[in-house]
């Protein structure tokens, strides 16, 4: 019994008579543009296995992660219920299998959807306009950057430490080869904005700044008072938000932020090691033309029946080439597919729900766990769903600990935050138990007295 | 279809997420809290499925119809493949668990996977290191043009511009900016080739690198390709190959064997993961020796003792390109699909991406009035020009197809070709397929010569006909209000 090639549709059969109608002998033939120098020895991997065979295989590796773990860790990515029919019907191959809707007649599944998302993230951010997605948070925010630095035609932009530390290391890299003037303002005492160091810093040459609500400590803060006097000399906010918080949170909208960014994931995406993720991106409407990435819009075919298309496209790539407002040719439509499926879902109400478990629950774990001898709050009680604890030990002792009890135990700061070796940073979502947090307590106590 | 927020009701309850209350809520001052709920639908979840899956059925897709388009690799996407990615031992593992304990003890299986596809795709592409966190083939790009810069810049070598020939995808002009750099634009030749004596005059010591698919998006394999990596070399400039045509070599012959430095592949192309209507897909980015300790961070690192860890010291990286470590469920996919094409497998594929792209070509040829100009490689562009004689032009024909089950190959692209139309068959469509697909093909000309009103009004089968993008443009309705 010879291997045949796996997903290839040709027999055998077929083959000779291609051959033959072509007039060739062999493969080869085929290649004869490729100069015989160039050809590769050999590739030197395994055969190929059988279905049965890959699925074994992987399913062995599967098993060397350790995840019956109960997480407290989230630091912007963060462990929620999914609930069944978003898996069911994102899995649908018309969706999934589709490309991009570049022939809108054949691809109104995919533009509705992507339509409804807009919608969707405009009504939680309170913003006008949204694109209908880019690869994940961090991105997004980098695209918000640019987009605020190439509208106010200055090339200074001011981040705030209260942003998510894993973002400012990418628009780092990103604003390295640009000559974009790159500053940070560390973060005030009490866990939120510096504001006497940020209107040190602030001028007319400001083209940007970048605040996180709530922010990577979990704080949440009203930003009103820095948006005015941004405006006021001619700089655009730019905000990363959490968007399950905007179930109860004030809206960038409201704060009036000019640019909205963030990370999707929590809104029905599972944590996957890191990715695919989903980036969602809102703004004020007059910077619609400065937007990156795909829009979707509404029109009318040409019996006036309401139907949607990729607009603005003008903006992009594959028209502008090097002058394009962004090199991005591509969103994550699937996932902004499930988080549309996901808030549909959940709907109006059960979003709210959401929210309220979510503080509720960090709430508990609040009252539970700063009142352990030895721990203190590191900031001010102002927070949604996370917050972070100040240790007798260093956190990322305890967290070490905390694992041979099954528990994956929040984030130790120190990675990313200097100064901070006892802080650890812990997250609740729906999903955690009254048990759950009594048992991450106790064990968080005996490991601190044992020591 | 009406809208998901036009078949709201209030007070209409979705699914249950309200469980049981734990503590007496803090009460947060007003200040900081929105003033009313977000106006998300309220649908029963019966609904919900309903609408979703009846959405599902407005779209062409590879699982319901054949995709010709060219240069976007339009395969099939195996549920092997799926099935692999959906093992919740893999999706529910959280990115920062690494840090928890001993640099990812707890995460070895997904470390596994990830160093195991590195190691893979080395071997298929001839190039020593590869970083799997490009999120994207258009993120690939940015993060090669970022490693050039880099380069460049440690080694203390002053340069200003990129070379790009004019074939290319939009992409990579907008990437090469992006890492600060000009672009130099080189017109193609008679062939389809960039041309080599302009290409020769653009080259100078300014030259930070050259950007290049091979096949390009013509299907042409330029044959001078390795005099042009030894002329680029030569100023100690670097070769950047787009993989965004490695369909059509895989097993054959290796960008890094004949000189290339960097390169990205579009998993979501040839390693067939699923394009998701427009994302998310993964462009992990391969280079030469010397570019390695640019990198980006973290690296999956494997320990004399066999563990797995991330190393996040390397002083000379570019820093961080993803949050993570790429779109792990993504190269999931990918590393399954190369474990079941093994080593003879990916050879036999590219062989009859190859084989039905020149079998397809030979078929359509006589349709085209276009003359035998040799073989294509995995897909073939043919001018349309003659359409206008008839009235009509490519996007009518495109749209014709759509009334016959096809999803219409790729138009006005590339821009060099008047009225293109570009074809990519792929291996997994069997000969029926292509059959059948040429059958209608000139069926839908001879249509046009006959009455081109019929092609005009393409087309009558699907839930909208021809839309009005001038008006999406002007009344930019964006949302729904």
């Amino acid at each position: 019994m010879s291997k045949k090639t796996p997903f290839c549709a040709t027999s055998e059969n077929d083959q000779i008579e291609m051959f033959e109608f072509l007039g060739i002998k062999n493969f080869d033939e085929l290649f004869e543009s490729i100069p015989n120098k160039l050809r590769t020895d050999s590739v030197n991997i395994p055969e190929g296995l059988s279905e049965m065979e890959m699925m074994q295989h992987i399913k062995k590796i599967a098993s060397k992660n350790k995840t019956n773990l109960i997480n407290f860790c989230g630091a912007g990515f963060y462990d929620h219920y999914i609930p069944a029919a978003v898996n069911a019907l994102a899995s649908r191959g018309e969706f999934y299998t589709a490309y991009t809707p570049y022939q809108p007649e054949a691809s109104q599944g995919t533009l509705q959807a992507a339509f409804e998302y807009q919608t969707a993230i405009c009504r939680l951010t309170d913003m006008d306009v949204a694109n209908a997605s880019l690869f994940d948070g961090g991105s997004a925010m980098i695209e918000g950057v640019m987009m605020a630095l190439r509208h106010t035609r200055r090339n200074k932009v001011i981040v705030d430490e209260g942003v998510s530390p894993i973002y400012r290391k990418m628009l780092k890299t990103y604003t390295n080869n640009l000559s974009v003037d790159y500053e940070e303002i560390s973060i005030g005492k009490n866990g939120v904005t510096n504001r006497e160091l940020f209107f040190d810093k602030l001028d007319d040459t400001v083209g940007a700044v970048v605040f996180q609500n709530p922010n990577f400590f979990g704080c949440l803060d009203d930003f009103t008072d820095i948006i005015k006097k941004t405006h006021d000399l001619g700089a655009l906010v730019v905000m990363s938000v959490y968007p399950i918080s905007l179930s109860f949170i004030q809206t960038p909208g409201a704060m009036g932020v000019d640019i909205v960014t963030g990370e999707g994931q929590s809104l029905g995406l599972p944590l996957n090691f890191g990715g695919p993720y989903l980036g969602f991106f809102a703004a004020k409407k007059e910077l619609v033309r400065k937007m990156p990435g795909r829009i979707v819009g509404e029109t009318e075919d040409i019996n006036g029946k309401r139907g949607f298309v990729l607009t603005l496209q003008a903006r992009e790539q594959h028209i502008r080439r090097e002058k394009a407002t962004s090199n991005i040719c591509s969103n994550v439509q699937v996932c902004a597919l499930r988080a549309i499926i996901y808030l549909s879902l959940v709907g109006r109400e059960g979003f709210q729900d959401v929210g309220r478990e979510c503080m509720d629950r960090a709430n508990y774990a609040w009252n539970r766990i700063t009142s352990i001898e030895g721990i203190s709050p590191a900031f001010n009680r102002r927070f949604f769903n996370e917050f972070a604890i100040r240790l007798p030990i260093s956190a990322k002792s305890l967290v070490n600990s905390l694992i041979d009890e099954g528990i994956a135990g929040g984030f130790p700061v120190s990675k990313y935050y200097k100064n901070m070796e006892n802080v650890l940073l812990i997250a609740f979502t729906e999903k955690r138990t009254k048990e759950e947090i009594d048992i991450f307590a106790t064990k968080i106590e005996s490991i601190i007295k044992g020591i | 279809m009406k809208l998901i927020y036009e078949k709201s009701s209030i007070g209409r309850p979705g699914v249950q997420m309200s469980s049981i209350q734990i503590s007496e809520t803090e009460k947060i001052p007003e200040k900081y809290l929105r003033k009313s709920p977000a106006n998300l639908p309220e649908v029963s979840e019966a609904e919900v499925v309903r609408h979703f899956t009846a959405l599902s059925r407005l779209n062409f897709s590879i699982d319901t119809h054949f995709y010709p388009l060219g240069s976007c690799t339009m395969k099939y996407n195996p549920k092997s493949c799926e099935a692999a990615a959906a093992l919740p031992q893999l999706t529910d593992v959280h990115p920062l668990w690494p840090q928890l304990l001993g640099g990812g003890l707890l995460t070895q299986g997904s470390l596994s996977i990830l160093h195991n596809l590195e190691r893979l795709l080395s071997e298929i592409t001839g190039l020593d290191e590869f970083t799997l966190q490009p999120m994207a083939g258009a993120h690939g790009e940015l993060t090669g043009v970022t490693l050039m810069a880099a380069y460049h810049k440690d080694v203390g070598n002053d340069k200003d511009h990129i070379i790009v020939p004019d074939s290319a995808h939009g992409t990579n002009p907008a990437s090469a900016i992006l890492a600060g750099y000009k672009v130099v634009t080189i017109p193609s030749d008679e062939k389809g080739m960039m041309d080599f004596e302009l290409f020769k005059e653009a080259l100078n010591e300014k030259t930070a690198g050259v950007m290049l698919t091979c096949p390009n998006t013509l299907g042409v394999f330029n044959t001078r390709i390795k005099d042009i990596c030894d002329a680029v070399h030569e100023v100690d400039g670097l070769m950047y190959y787009d993989g965004a045509n490695f369909n059509a070599i895989m097993g054959r012959y290796k960008p890094g064997e004949i000189g290339f430095d960097i390169c990205h592949l579009n998993l979501h192309k040839s390693f067939a993961t699923p394009h998701g209507g427009g994302g998310p897909g993964a462009g992990p980015v391969g280079v030469v020796k010397k570019l390695k300790p640019y990198l980006p961070v973290s690296r999956v690192e494997k320990t004399s003792d066999g563990n797995y860890i991330l190393n996040y010291d390397e002083p000379k990286s570019i820093g961080y390109i993803a949050p993570f470590y790429g779109n792990f469920g993504i190269l999931v996919r990918a590393y399954a699909y190369i474990l079941s094409l093994g080593c003879n497998g990916l050879l036999g594929t590219s062989n009859r991406a190859v084989l039905n792209a020149n079998y397809l070509q030979e078929k359509m040829r006589p349709l085209f009035g276009v003359p035998y100009k040799g073989r294509c490689m995995h897909e073939f562009v043919f001018s349309g020009e003659f359409l206008k004689e008839y009235g009509v032009n490519v996007l009518d024909l495109a749209k014709g197809l759509i009334d016959y089950g096809f999803h219409p190959p790729t138009i006005y692209f590339p821009l060099n070709v008047p009225e293109a139309i570009m074809i990519e068959p792929t291996e997994t469509e069997d000969r029926d397929m292509l059959d059948n697909f040429v059958e209608k093909i000139s069926f839908l000309i001879e249509q046009a010569r006959k009455n081109a009103d019929v092609l005009h009004d393409a087309p009558k089968t699907t839930p909208v006909s021809r839309l009005d993008e001038k008006k999406a443009a002007k009344d930019m309705r964006l949302n729904y209000s």
